[in-house]
């Protein structure tokens, strides 16, 4: 491909191996309001094959709001999509999974109580036969789903087995094999290791490192500097619903991430205010410890 | 990157799997409770009409009896496990038995329609109430609770509002030689006598052709599968491209129409229409499905175990008939049993289906 990106939305430098070729998915100056509330403004976003990019931000700092414009929920009201450097136009959730863009919900992707087959084929079930006797095809159905389940490293004996039987991470990690198996190009993960322990998130963050190497685009939305930072290819930090700052890797590290997130000043303060506490309930039980924060 | 796919390795927590057994196999089937209630239930009462010398239940006509008497709980009890599954209650069933019947007895008695014209037009109106409900409830996205509840004030209402009028009670007789002659009558109050004034009768054939066709559609359909994602999580099967309130809806008239076959099972049967027939079996239909391991939050049900849920009320309901005990006797017996059975279910489901 020898077009060059047709709008350089953010300050990412050009020396990047994948920057020559359009970006699989991009937002240009989306803004989307709720009646008076402004919820994003003017927020630009780029992800490429091949590349992790990280969504960091506060709760509250629309970071909802854009994963939902970007995967088809919310139509913006200013701004464009653009696919493949074309821009786009998401009515349904459906329109962008038929362009290949998959989003990865925290706790909606999986339903505990149906089958690992069953779940994975939620929607896009395979049949056989005609007519009234069309029927949805459970052996195909079962083979496909224990041979992408294995690819990824989750061995089931039985994809009969509910999915409530198997761990947080493993679960993340069926939904995402199962948006890369319909044929999703961009990956959009909503927060998929904040409820998770540390060997759990691990697992899944493995997985998407090895979605990246497989040539997907992913978009990964979390507030954990500590999970993006290690992984991700281009950072991007929303705050009060605009942009605070784009960097690529190794242009920032994990301090000036945090201060970016716009949470920094106050971490620095909750810090001293937890030392201090910490500090008082060190006294002797009789000095009252409670206006030592103070 | 230090870390790649070749990392991907086996999964944490796949080491905790275990292989289960057949029996354990079965035990994960979400019917397995029911399974156990209806051999304990018959176990009882044969144990019961052993120690008093009447051999009724365990004979060919009282078990003819009582699989009558669970097909009409079961061809209720099929569609609204269905439901359920889907994660909605249907109130109104009773009322739209009432109310299919009615229609029946005033297209034949007072529009002087054919009776099988009257027939298919009451399964028709009674369906498309059905739809009603299921639009009512997907559109204004209240708990089908609340919707249905309302609903069923409405319909009983307007079902006796209609019979005052035509007959000032609220039963229509309807001519038995009209209903013989007939040509579909007969599907609905066709009977086989066994001798012994035991019968086989047609109502059980509807309620098996109905739990076949709804254990095929939630198992071996899409459409099923879209049933149990509905009830699952709307959101999520949303998503997913599940069109959720067209299941809803589906499942609605499909409640309805099972309530206008047996409204037109009892009304052949009877020769007449009531209003207050029906009334009840709302809740009688959500105790089998429960019984038959049907979660009330949806996502998790069977058909069969609802099938047997329906055996084990039919046999608990003849069977103290049988052994002579108080009629009084099985609602406490029903409640017992429900109790009963959510405790077994739910053991048993996290037991062996670890959930």
């Amino acid at each position: 491909m020898e077009a060059t990106t047709p709008t350089p939305v953010t300050d990412v430098s050009g020396t990047a191996p994948a920057a020559d070729r359009p970006p699989l998915l991009e937002a240009r100056e989306v803004s989307k309001y709720f009646g008076a509330v402004v919820a994003i403004e003017g927020v630009s976003l780029t992800v490429r094959a091949g590349e992790i990019a990280c969504l960091l931000g506060d709760n509250g700092a629309g970071k909802s709001t854009l994963i939902k414009t970007l995967s088809g929920v919310h139509v913006p009201d200013k701004g464009t999509l653009a696919v493949d450097g074309e821009p786009v136009e998401f009515s349904s959730p459906r329109d962008a999974l038929d362009a290949g863009v998959a989003t990865v919900y925290q706790d909606l992707a999986i339903m505990p109580l149906m089958s690992v087959t069953r779940n994975f084929f939620l929607g896009n079930e395979p049949t056989v036969g005609v007519g009234p006797l069309k029927r949805f095809d459970m052996s195909k159905a079962a083979r496909i789903a224990h041979e992408e389940m294995k690819r990824i490293g989750i061995d089931i004996r039985d994809t009969d087995q509910a999915v409530g039987t198997l761990s947080g991470g493993e679960r993340q990690t069926l939904a995402i094999a199962r948006a890369e198996y319909f044929g999703a190009r961009v990956l959009i993960l909503d927060e998929p290791t904040s409820a998770l322990g540390v060997k759990q998130s691990a697992f899944v963050l493995r997985h998407i490192i090895a979605a990246r190497n497989r040539g997907l685009g992913v978009i990964f939305i979390t507030h954990n500097v500590q999970h993006a930072l290690p992984i991700g290819d281009t950072f991007t930090i929303l705050s009060r619903g605009r942009i605070g700052g784009s960097f690529r890797r190794g242009e920032i590290d994990a301090d000036r991430l945090h201060s970016e997130m716009g949470g920094g000043e106050e971490l620095h303060e909750l810090s001293r205010e937890l030392a201090a506490l910490a500090q008082a309930d060190r006294r002797p039980p009789a000095a009252p410890a409670a206006p030592a924060a103070h | 990157m230090a870390t790649t796919t070749a990392e991907t390795g086996p999964a944490p927590g796949t080491e905790r799997l275990r292989r289960l057994s057949l029996t354990q196999r079965i035990l994960a089937r979400p019917a397995a409770g029911a399974l156990i209630i209806v051999v304990f239930v018959w176990l009882v009462f044969a144990a019961i009409s052993l120690a008093k010398g009447n051999l009724a239940f365990i004979a060919a006509s009282g078990t003819l009896n009582y699989l009558d008497v669970a097909a009409q709980v079961g061809i209720i009890g099929t569609a609204v496990a269905l439901l359920m599954i889907a994660g909605e209650f249907d109130l109104s069933v009773g009322s739209l038995v009432g109310f299919a019947g009615i229609v029946i007895g005033i297209g034949v008695t007072i529009w002087g329609l054919p009776l099988w014209l009257s027939i298919v037009m009451s399964m028709v109106a009674t369906t498309l109430l059905g739809v009603l409900n299921g639009i009512i409830v997907v559109r204004t996205r209240l708990p089908s609770f609340i919707v249905t509840l309302a609903t069923l004030f409405i319909i009983s209402g307007f079902s006796a509002v209609l019979t005052s009028v035509v007959t000032n009670i609220t039963y229509i007789p309807i001519d038995r030689a009209v209903v013989a002659a007939d040509p579909i009558a007969g599907l609905f109050n066709w009977s086989l006598s066994v001798g012994g004034g035991a019968a086989f009768k047609v109502s059980i054939l509807w309620w098996l052709l109905i739990a076949v066709l709804g254990t095929y559609i939630l198992g071996r359909t899409r459409f099923g599968n879209w049933i149990a994602g509905a009830g699952g999580s709307a959101t999520a099967a949303r998503n997913l491209g599940v069109p959720v309130a067209r299941v809803k809806i589906s499942l609605f008239a499909l409640t309805a129409f099972s309530a206008s076959v047996l409204a037109t099972i009892q009304s052949m049967t009877f020769f007449s229409a009531d209003i207050l027939r029906g009334r009840g079996i709302e809740l009688d239909a959500i105790t089998t499905a429960v019984i038959g391991g049907t979660l009330l939050t949806g996502g998790y049900g069977s058909v069969a175990g609802t099938a047997l849920g329906a055996l084990s009320l039919g046999m608990a309901r003849q069977g103290i008939v049988f052994a002579d005990i108080n009629a009084d006797w099985y609602k406490i017996a029903i409640g017992t049993l429900l109790l009963v059975a959510v405790v077994l279910n739910n053991w048993i489901r996290h037991r062996f289906a670890g959930l």
